[in-house]
């Protein structure tokens, strides 16, 4: 895959990172986006890992969203409209009623997040063949991707209760924050925009394909800590992945250092840290 | 030329005033200084870095928890060691809170995307303590540190007792006191390909950054460049861990760090701009976005 785009030198551009969004006295209900969960086949790994950020989910419910929709948590029945909904789990296309709920969420919704291995590239649903209790004419699962347009992904299995927060106060900014905070939540959320446009299958061979072949891996490790099920070691300093235990996640490869890399957002880690933890004061 | 320094609050020419510590450092001992102060005032729990594997120069990285583990892993192995592998491993098998971690200026850009994007990474980003990185102009495999000391250089790995590379060469220093410089044409070809499109000399994301270009021998050049590590080096400064002069005093001083930044950054942007048109209407991918 070539990009027409040459070579960039590090920016250097200093933006305005003002944690503006913890002042409690600008707030009003109104102000919050709409979002929710829409669970489909996935393990509800996605959403305990989105409660796992403790207090930040009551910070960010209480200062950013209002949640409304969500099997588990929220006592609607309905999609209803959101500015952002957070999809854990592929489709099974069997079952008409996951197939109509991603249709509705992607008519319904601004920004669609696939959020996870599943929803992103069918991660463990890829195994699935059918014959289990107590469905057992349900055999087949596609990433969301496959059905309709998504906006960002967070891919890995489980996602990070850090990532879906960090996507989050992004998406916040993005809709309601001042100029400068919405062009660096654009920054911020082009990369894993661009993952929901490259496609909807995932595996360690990515790293071989798009990393390794094409000449650009360092060796720096990465990709084996990310995996969840420890798929890869290194050897000779560069990564081996035991391709049976991969279960698709996708996680390696949108780690890696060299899949993608945006030095506008990377060269102000700093200051995106600190308006991340501003945001969760 | 422009920022191919990065940003930094500081810069000066140091070395550690503990002798055990610069006794078999590569160069002032700053990373080793660092870490054992960091792990001995409780700012780090432990710190990855890289020891030695089961052959000579062979690394492999490792969590090192104590001062002598640390004292291990003194000097440069010019060849890949995935510091980052243990990164995640060290807050849960390991279960450290704040973690260190030192690596080239690639895996400091690799620690700050697994913070700020943590897909694969649930706990880490808020662990990291202490990102130390070390200048680098190209690493090598293996293999290839094998040829060029046995095939080129004509010593026994086992044999040697550091390797550097400065002043235009790469030389061999072995424990029987042979000394093989090799100039830099003869290894450049055996660089890691990954290598070539990286495009960041003294490790801008890190917290404190250190090589020893720029300052004279036995001294390293240091970039204070976080607030973070402002404040670890402000505290080691005060505790007497490091000797520094103003990077202005120190000969060959500044001018030459950004000479070669420059050189090194200028050189992998006009391989990145070829690998756009590799083939015929096709190119290899650009991982800047
Ligand atoms: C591949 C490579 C290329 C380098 N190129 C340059 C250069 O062009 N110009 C320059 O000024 N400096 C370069 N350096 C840095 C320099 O060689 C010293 O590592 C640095 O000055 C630190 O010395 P010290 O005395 O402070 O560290 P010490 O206290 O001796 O500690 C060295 C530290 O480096 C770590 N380390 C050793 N090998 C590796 C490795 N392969 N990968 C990651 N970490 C490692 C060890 O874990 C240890 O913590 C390079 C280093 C490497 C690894
Ligand atoms: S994360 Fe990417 S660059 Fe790093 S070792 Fe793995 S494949 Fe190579
Ligand atoms: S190798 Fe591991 S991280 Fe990569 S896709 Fe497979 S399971 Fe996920």
């Amino acid at each position: 895959m070539a990009t027409e785009k040459s070579a960039t030198i590090p920016s250097d551009v200093k933006m305005e990172k003002k944690a503006e969004v913890s002042k409690k006295e600008e707030k009003s209900v109104s102000n919050k986006i709409k979002a929710g969960h829409v669970h489909l086949s996935g393990c509800t790994g996605c959403l305990v890992a989105l409660a796992d950020n403790y207090q930040g989910l009551f910070k960010l419910l209480d200062d950013y969203v209002d949640w409304v929709y969500d099997l588990t948590l929220a006592d609607v029945r309905h999609i209803p409209e959101m500015d952002v909904a957070l999809v854990e789990g592929s489709v099974c296309i069997q079952d008409h009623e996951s197939v109509e709920d991603i249709k509705t969420t992607r008519n319904k919704s601004k920004i669609v997040v696939a959020v996870g291995g599943c929803a992103c590239y069918g991660n463990i649903t890829r195994f699935a063949r059918g014959g289990q209790h107590n469905q057992p004419q349900h055999e087949s699962y596609v990433p969301i991707g496959d059905l309709i347009d998504v906006d960002v992904y967070i891919p890995g299995c489980a996602p990070t209760p850090q990532q879906i927060r960090n996507v989050c106060v992004m998406a916040y900014l993005l809709l309601m924050g001042t100029e400068d905070q919405k062009k660096l939540a654009a920054n911020y959320l082009k990369p894993l925009m661009n993952l929901a446009k490259r496609g909807t299958t995932a595996c360690f061979c990515d790293l071989m394909t798009e990393v390794i072949n094409q000449g650009l891996c360092m060796g720096c490790g990465t990709c084996a800590a990310a995996c969840p099920v420890r798929a890869i070691t290194h050897e000779w300093g560069k990564p081996q992945g035991q391709r049976d235990l991969c279960i698709k996640c996708g996680a390696c490869y949108s780690q890696c250092p060299r899949s993608w890399y945006s030095f506008d957002v990377m060269n102000e880690f700093e200051g995106i840290m600190e308006i991340i933890d501003g945001a969760m004061k | 030329m422009g920022m191919e320094l990065g940003k930094y609050k500081t810069c000066v020419s140091a070395r550690s005033t503990d002798k055990e510590i610069v006794a078999k450092a590569q160069d002032g001992g700053i990373v080793t200084q660092l870490f054992a102060f960091a792990l001995e005032q409780g700012i780090i729990d432990g710190a990855i870095v890289t020891g030695l594997g089961d052959r000579p120069w062979k690394p492999r990285p490792f969590i090192a928890t104590t001062r002598e583990e640390l004292l291990t892993s003194r000097g440069t192995k010019y060849n890949v060691s995935p510091n980052v592998a243990w990164i995640k491993e060290a807050t849960r098998s390991f279960g450290l809170d704040k973690v260190g971690i030192v690596g080239t200026p690639c895996q400091m850009q690799a620690v700050r995307k697994v913070q700020l994007y943590p897909i694969g990474m649930r706990d880490v980003p808020d662990k990291i303590a202490l990102a130390v990185g070390i200048f680098c102009m190209e690493n090598f495999l293996y293999k290839s540190i094998q040829q060029l000391v046995e095939d080129h250089a004509g010593q026994k790995m086992q044999s040697v007792k550091k390797m550097t590379i400065g002043k235009g060469k790469f030389s061999v220093y072995t424990e029987r006191g042979n000394v093989v410089a090799l100039p830099l044409k003869i290894t450049e070809k055996y660089e890691q390909a990954g290598c070539h499109v990286c495009l960041d000399y003294v490790a801008n994301l890190s917290d404190v950054s250190t090589g020893s270009v720029g300052s004279p021998d036995g001294w390293s050049t240091v970039f204070v460049r976080t607030k973070k590590g402002d404040h670890i080096w402000s505290k080691a400064i005060a505790a007497g861990c490091f000797e520094t002069k103003p990077i202005e005093e120190v000969k060959p001083g500044l001018e030459l760090v950004t000479k070669l930044a420059h050189e090194k950054i200028h050189k992998n942007e006009i391989y990145l701009n070829k690998r756009a048109s590799y083939g015929v209407g096709k190119g290899l991918r650009n991982p800047y976005i």
